[in-house]
C-alpha cells in the first residue's frame, strides 16, 4: 500500500515560489495564468495496514510531521 | 552560571555562540550534542543557527523531534532561559514553544546582511542592558526568516508586548522598505508570554566583538547573563 500526500501553503499565506513561477509563466506568454502556489507532494509506501488504519496513521504523520498546519494545509490518498 | 549550546546535524554557527559566551562575556559554556537526553545543570540554552538536517522538509521540523528538544521543552516551561538564533528560532517555532511560523523570505533569495533593528521592549531578560526604541546593527543570514502569525496570534503578541526586535531603517522608523524578508508587522524576534524563551533571526553571535563590526549581540548576551545572575541572588 502507498500514501500519497500533498501538502500545500494554506490560502493566504504568501507563495514567494509561487508568485515567481506565475510571472514566469507570464513572461512566457502563457497570459490565461492566474494564482500558482507550490506545494510539496510525498510518496510513502506502507507495510502490512488496512487501508482504514493506513488512513489513520498517514493522518497522524501529516500532522506531527509532515504539514506545519500554521501556514499548510495537506490531503492524503491510499493506493495500493 | 552554566549554558549549553545544542548542536545539531548542520548546525553552524554552534561555535560563534560558545566562543561569544565563553570568551567574550566569559561564563561556563558547554556544546550539548541533540543526541543527549538531559540539560541537567545548565541555566541557559542557546539553540544556535545552521542547516539543522539541511533543512529538508521545513526549517527546524525534524530537528524539534531530536531527543534533546523534549529536555528543551521540559526546561522552557520550568521557566529556564532558552535563546534560538536563526536557524534556532526556526526550531523553537516548530517546537511550539513560540507561536507563528517562518517562511521563504518575500523575495526568495537568501539574504546576509546587516540590518538595523528597533528594540521594541526591554521587559525581557535578553534587551535589559537596551534602552526601548533603540536602533541596534545585527547581521541576519537566512531565506526563510519571513515571520507569520494569524491575526489573533499576532495581536496576543503585541497585546502582551512580546515583539522584542522590529525591522527598522537607520532612523528606527519600521518601514517597509527596512524590511528585508517582508515578515508580518516586521517582526524580527519575539518571546514568549513568559519572556523567557526568545527567538530572533538576526545573529546576536556574530556581532559579539568590536572586531567583528560591533558590539549589539555582545550586549544581548551580557543582559542574558546578568538577568540570570540577578535571578539567582
Amino acid at each position: 500500500m502507498k500514501a500519497k500526500v500533498y501538502v500545500t501553503l494554506k490560502t493566504g499565506v504568501l507563495d514567494p515560489q509561487g508568485k515567481a513561477v506565475e510571472q514566469a509563466l507570464h513572461a512566457l506568454g502563457f497570459k490565461e495564468v492566474g494564482d500558482v502556489r507550490i506545494g510539496k507532494y510525498l510518496e510513502i509506501a506502507l507495510n502490512g495496514a488496512t487501508r482504514e488504519d493506513a488512513e489513520k496513521r498517514v493522518r497522524e504523520m501529516c500532522e506531527k510531521l509532515l504539514a506545519n498546519l500554521i501556514i499548510e494545509d495537506y490531503r492524503l490518498e491510499i493506493v495500493p | 552560571m552554566k549554558f549549553a549550546v545544542l548542536v545539531f546535524p548542520g548546525s553552524n554557527c554552534d561555535h560563534d555562540c560558545y566562543h561569544a559566551l565563553k570568551h567574550v562575556v566569559g561564563v561556563e559554556t558547554s556544546f550539548v550534542w541533540h543526541k543527549e537526553e538531559s540539560l541537567a545543570g545548565f541555566d541557559g540554552v542557546v539553540i544556535p543557527g545552521g542547516f539543522s538536517y539541511g533543512d529538508y522538509l521545513r526549517c527546524g521540523a525534524i530537528a524539534r523531534f531530536s531527543p534533546i528538544m523534549k529536555a528543551v521543552e521540559t526546561f522552557a516551561r520550568e521557566g529556564g532561559s532558552v535563546i534560538g538564533i536563526c536557524n534556532g528560532f526556526q526550531i523553537l517555532v516548530e517546537a511550539g514553544l513560540l507561536p507563528g511560523a517562518l517562511i521563504r523570505n518575500r523575495g526568495l533569495k537568501f539574504i546576509c546582511a546587516d540590518v538595523s533593528l528597533r528594540v521594541e521592549t526591554t521587559g525581557t531578560p535578553y534587551t535589559a542592558e537596551f534602552r526601548k526604541g533603540e536602533v541596534l546593527t545585527m547581521p541576519i543570514a537566512h531565506a526563510e526568516g519571513n515571520y507569520v502569525a494569524d491575526p489573533e496570534t499576532l495581536e496576543k503578541l503585541k497585546r502582551n508586548d512580546q515583539v522584542v526586535f522590529r525591522y527598522c531603517d537607520a532612523q528606527g522608523n519600521a518601514t517597509d522598505a527596512a524590511n528585508p524578508n517582508g515578515a508580518m508587522d516586521n517582526i524580527a524576534g519575539i518571546v514568549s508570554e513568559r519572556r523567557n524563551v526568545l527567538g530572533m533571526m538576526p545573529h546576536p553571535d556574530r556581532c559579539a566583538e568590536e572586531i567583528l563590526g560591533g558590539g549589539d549581540g555582545l550586549r544581548l548576551f551580557r543582559s542574558m547573563v546578568g538577568s540570570l545572575s540577578e535571578s539567582r541572588v
